[in-house]
């Protein structure tokens, strides 16, 4: 397969053409800074408030609840601390869940070293958080309720309305990480019951180094990033113009073709999970099935270690990845995995298949072929699998 | 991340398999660490005349397995006990920091298994 196959859409996604159309002026002609007074400042403001204006109406916000910042990572730092740090009078108990992105998990760590208390949800087999359970950990001292609405790794889709109708009930302040679900589920900010909603412009065929912070007006959090007066004093920095205008093009493309390229995704990704599943032996999905993005599959092949599989595919041309330690650079397996029940073996084994809107027949074919001579050859290199009996068994 | 070499010795990994008659064999690691390598020796007159490998784990892991067991073949046992980890990551042309413990693996799974013939011997 000529150019390689393209299966890590959850990492980042290729830059629509379009996007980069719409970009380009702002690279070159259009440089002004967003700031200045005169005729070059203004060309750019212009293009920002444009793009602010049509980013807010595709969530169903207000212009003025539309914050940009440098990506997700950055979004969730600024939700998490901006109310930690605005609310801590009230309280100093915050609620997230137990497989939320290092963005918000290590920020929340941080949070406890200054003296909060975090609460980290268990959630089901699926990957799915009860939102009963949500009920039961809040407090009278709880300020936050952050819970991410799908799951990088294994897609899981978490209630986010039910739980949102019920911190608004609390008084409680209550943020979505919505960095995965962006891409295949139409975002409502209002219909979601969210008090803030992180984005990321690279997820969704946008540039890289820009997102967004829904912050629902009233909603007063403390600054994360401080220095000059963009983004009305609350978020520092010069004005990333063809940043914004990238992510506005983005998101447009990406609302107005959803429905389409969901049902086309939908039924590659269940074609593949199929063949998977019937033509290679001990192999696990990790996830449930339904309330699953429809991009991701994420299976667990018994005796190989992850990152071996990675690496292999990748010498024939495909990009996956895994949750295995090895390939994370940590002594743990994926955090995820092991949330929803995985045995630590078959952790150390999973691999992540995230498709796009750019995957084809052909490459998943070629992909489950690949797929079932690397799991063959690794298990025949392996010490826990015996080829002749054709069964293994981890020692 | 990885050196060419590493992925090279990773595509074509020499010595794979088991040895049925070995005289000594060495396992390490555990799978719940993500890591299993599993060292087969055959030893005449104190000189390995043959080794093979089967490793669960990453790519650095078999690679090392590869090269390790390449690098001991001929070699009386004290001289392969003196092939330290160092030695595997110089012949694979470098690992990430974080890999070095797989050649570690490779250097102990060595010992492990002259270990067993010895005290089979005994």
């Amino acid at each position: 397969m000529k150019n390689g196959i393209y299966l890590d859409n959850a990492a980042t996604t290729r830059l629509d053409e379009r996007v980069l159309e719409a970009m380009m002026p702002y690279l070159t002609d259009i440089y002004g800074n967003a700031s200045s007074l005169h005729f070059f400042g203004r060309q750019a403001i212009k293009a920002v408030d444009e793009a602010r204006a049509s980013v807010a109406r595709l969530l169903g916000a207000k212009t003025g609840e539309i914050y940009f910042t440098s990506g997700g990572t950055e979004s969730d730092n600024w939700a998490v601390k901006g109310a930690a740090n605005a609310f801590q009078r009230k309280g100093k108990h915050i609620v997230t869940t137990a497989i939320e992105h290092p963005a918000m998990l290590e920020t929340c760590r941080e949070l406890e070293k200054q003296g909060f208390e975090v609460t980290y949800l268990e959630v089901d087999k699926d990957g799915l958080l009860s939102v009963e359970d949500v009920k039961k950990a809040v407090r009278d001292d709880t300020i936050l309720i952050s819970v991410m609405f799908a799951n990088n790794e294994i897609g899981s889709i978490q209630p986010i309305a039910d739980i949102g109708s019920f911190a608004r009930d609390e008084g409680i302040l209550f943020h979505t990480d919505a960095v995965q679900a962006v891409s295949s589920i139409k975002l409502d900010v209002n219909e979601l019951n969210v008090d803030m909603l992180s984005l990321s412009a690279h997820k969704f065929h946008g540039p890289k180094g820009i997102g967004i912070l829904y912050i629902r007006n009233g909603v007063r959090i403390s600054k994360l990033i401080t220095g000059g007066h963009q983004e009305k004093s609350a978020r520092a920095g010069t004005t990333n113009t063809p940043g914004i205008v990238g992510l506005a093009k983005a998101l447009e493309l990406t609302v107005e073709n959803m429905a389409q390229t969901n049902k086309r995704i939908k039924a590659l990704r269940d074609y593949f999970i199929e063949r998977v599943e019937n033509e290679i032996e001990f192999c696990h999905l990790n996830g449930g099935r339904e309330k699953r993005l429809v991009s991701n599959a994420n299976f667990s092949f018994d005796f190989i270690e992850g990152e071996s599989i990675l690496m292999q595919l990748d010498l024939k041309g495909i990009a996956v990845s895994s949750g295995s330690a090895c390939s994370s650079g940590s002594l743990e397996p994926s955090h995820v995995v092991l949330a929803i029940g995985c045995p630590i073996e078959q952790a150390h084994s999973s691999i992540r298949f995230s498709l796009g809107q750019h995957t084809t027949k052909e490459e998943i074919d070629y992909t489950v072929q690949t797929l079932k001579e690397t799991v063959e050859t690794l298990r025949s290199w392996s010490p826990l699998f015996n080829v002749e009996k054709g069964e293994g068994k981890y020692v | 991340m990885y050196s060419n070499k590493v992925l090279e010795t990773f595509a074509n990994p020499r010595n794979v398999g088991e040895i049925s008659d070995a005289d000594g064999v060495g396992t390490v690691g555990n799978a719940g660490c993500g890591d299993i390598m599993k060292v087969y020796l055959k030893i005449e007159n104190d000189i390995i005349i043959d080794a093979k490998f089967k490793t669960f784990g990453c790519a650095a892991a078999i690679a090392s397995s590869s090269t390790a067991t390449e690098m001991i073949k001929g070699l009386s046992l004290d001289d392969a006990l003196k092939i330290k980890n160092a030695d595997v990551v110089e012949k694979l042309e470098g690992l990430p920091p974080q890999k070095i413990h797989c050649s570690v693996l490779a250097e102990e799974a060595i010992a492990a298994a002259i270990e067993d013939y010895r005290a089979k011997k005994a």
